[in-house]
């Protein structure tokens, strides 16, 4: 602080401590602050807020036990409220996806890390770069068409003779959002991955090949330790992103999947309860949270690995 | 490595490059399909109206412009609090530097969902406390773009944050003590230096705001961005208008990307040339 106020003056230094402020304090804590507040009072007509009515309670994350429907998991039939198991279904159906990256990405990872001549990296990079930089409403979008009952995909499978009838693949639970997901997020599982497996000596796997070490040995005690700060930045990055969306599972969703986002979306847009969408969305960040952490206790890695 | 495993791996660049694109394709391809729904099977023939149909949308037109103002403003705004926190976080150490950072990149990490319905009603209870109209406490993109600086900030931060680690500090003491003003070291040596850094972050700041939809989709009031009106199309039943729309932005995306690879490829060309001249004249001079 002293150094700040020394070199560049008492004026810069508070427009710098000022701007920093506002961030954190205005966009930051006091949003999320303001969200726990609002996620313990109930939904009121304008006239009753700030009235006798208006007390602080768990009601509104008592919500999500509103509603039973049946379930079976592993042949086990059991009943559990709807929002309950939309919230384990987003979160077993993100990891789901996180793996599926993760095995797309690895083996392409070390490819071009390790295999492809350096020289043409950069224009592979690029090439990969052209799908990211089109917007996650358009690849949606995209896959929306491939995946139509009269459709591209349908068109081909059946011209290649590999089905007779066309297949309704949005209508198959979660495997249109699955798809879409994994699309969208596999370069946020292979750019991290690639720059962690780059940085690992040439050497070292030459050595354990010239000592006898089998491909698969070579991967899982050189290649895969090397990489798994990059790992748990994919991974991390991938869940989190894929259990925020809203936008692939509302457009690739089926009547039969329901993502915890596109709740809370209706109790924001539809019942108009703020508050009930505060509870939920908080209940989402807490997810978050916890899904961090653990990632970051499992890898053994900082947070400031996690955001690059 | 073993010869089938190598070409295995070769084979899957190949598809997975095909996976990723060809999606693209797909979409652009529909934009000139005489169908009415967007798809390329069947082909009905070529046509381009769907290009002179996606002018005549107004209210797309208008949230394409909408779209542009929103990247401007976090684009902007972005930058200045992005560098701000850059240099405090490079100034302070110990605790303090951990505190500030951690909360810092944490943003990045939080969920748009959460950060949309937060600023909304941050803002909201706040107008309605005060009791006053003004348009800042009111629904709006005004509001999309505060809550989309609060996590893309932290992308300038790192971005510039990474940038300083290359500065010389002796500079700026040579600055003072030659007689520059506080203003004039900021201005003349460390923003120069820092200036790639702003630039990259000025770019990611831009795409990153074009392509929100979390946060705007809970802020925006009533107005449009270029992604909340293209979900909205495609969940209220679509024309091919919106791949006419597709196939521009690939477009653009595409010859930017050529550009940069050409220019790349002429700056290693020069690199490499540069290089072999530097090892002839030492060749001549250990000749001489």
């Amino acid at each position: 602080m002293q150094d700040l106020l020394r070199r560049y003056g008492p004026g810069l230094t508070g427009l710098i401590c000022l701007l920093v402020a506002f961030w954190l304090v205005m966009l930051v804590i006091l949003p999320n602050i303001t969200l726990f507040e609002q996620s313990f009072r109930p939904y009121l007509p304008v006239v009753d807020v700030g009235g006798p009515r208006d007390t602080y309670s768990f009601n509104n994350y008592l919500k999500v036990l509103d509603g039973s429907t049946e379930t079976s998991l592993f042949g086990v039939a059991f009943t559990i409220p709807v929002h309950v198991k939309t919230f384990f279904q987003t979160i077993w159906y993100s990891m789901v996806v996180t793996i599926i990256c993760f095995a797309l990405a690895y083996p392409l990872a070390y490819y071009m890390a390790k295999v492809v001549a350096p020289k043409t990296v950069p224009t592979l990079l690029l090439l990969l770069f052209v799908p990211l930089w089109v917007s996650e409403v358009l690849r949606a979008f995209a896959w929306w068409i491939i995946l139509a009952f009269k459709g591209p995909l349908n068109a081909l499978l059946q011209g290649v003779g590999l089905i007779e009838d066309p297949i309704r693949w949005t209508n198959m639970g979660y495997t249109g959002v699955m798809v879409g997901l994994v699309y969208t997020y596999v370069l946020f599982m292979l750019f991290p991955i690639y720059n962690a497996v780059s940085s690992l000596d040439t050497n070292q796997i030459e050595a354990a090949d010239d000592l006898g070490a089998s491909w698969w040995r070579i991967h899982w005690r050189i290649v895969l330790p090397h990489a798994k700060p990059g790992i748990a930045s994919g991974s991390v990055m991938v869940f989190m992103l894929s259990a925020g969306s809203l936008l692939v599972p509302s457009i690739l969703g089926s009547t039969t999947s329901q993502w915890f986002t596109q709740t809370i979306d209706q109790w924001f847009k539809d019942a108009l309860d703020w508050n009930t969408a505060s509870a939920y969305a908080f209940l989402l960040l807490i997810l978050c949270t916890v899904f961090v952490s653990v990632a970051m206790k499992l890898f053994k890695v900082k947070l400031s690995d996690i955001a690059k | 490595m073993h010869k089938l495993r190598l070409n295995l791996l070769h084979l899957y660049m190949g598809l997975f490059l095909v996976y990723m694109i060809a999606p693209l394709v797909v979409m652009s391809g529909a934009a000139f399909n005489d169908n009415k729904l967007p798809s390329i099977v069947p082909w009905k023939g070529w046509t381009g109206k769907w290009f002179s149909e996606m002018i005549a949308d107004e209210r797309m037109m208008l949230a394409f412009v909408n779209t542009l103002w929103v990247a401007v403003a976090v684009a902007l705004i972005a930058i200045l609090i992005g560098t701000a926190a850059a240099i405090l976080i490079n100034s302070v150490s110990g605790k303090l530097r951990t505190a500030l950072y951690g909360m810092m990149i944490s943003t990045i990490l939080i969920p748009g969902v959460v950060i949309g319905i937060s600023t909304m009603i941050l803002w909201t209870k706040m107008g309605n406390a005060i009791g006053t109209e003004f348009f800042l406490f009111n629904p709006g993109l005004h509001l999309s773009v505060l809550g989309q600086v609060s996590y893309i900030a932290a992308m300038v931060m790192l971005l510039v944050l990474a940038r300083l680690q290359s500065f010389d500090v002796g500079l700026e003491e040579a600055a003072l003590d030659l007689g520059a003003s506080h203003g004039q070291v900021m201005r003349r040596i460390l923003l120069p230096h820092l200036y790639p850094a702003i630039g990259a972050g000025a770019a990611v700041a831009f795409f990153q705001s074009i392509e929100n939809f979390n946060v705007t989709q809970f802020t925006r009031g009533g107005a449009d961005t270029l992604t909340v009106y293209v979900f909205s199309k495609v969940r209220s039943g679509i024309t091919p208008t919106i791949n006419a729309l597709a196939f521009l932005l690939i477009l653009v995306t595409l010859v930017l990307a050529i550009f940069y690879e050409l220019n790349r490829r002429r700056l290693a060309r020069i690199e490499a040339a540069r290089e072999a001249e530097a090892r002839r004249a030492e060749a001549l001079e250990e000749a001489i």
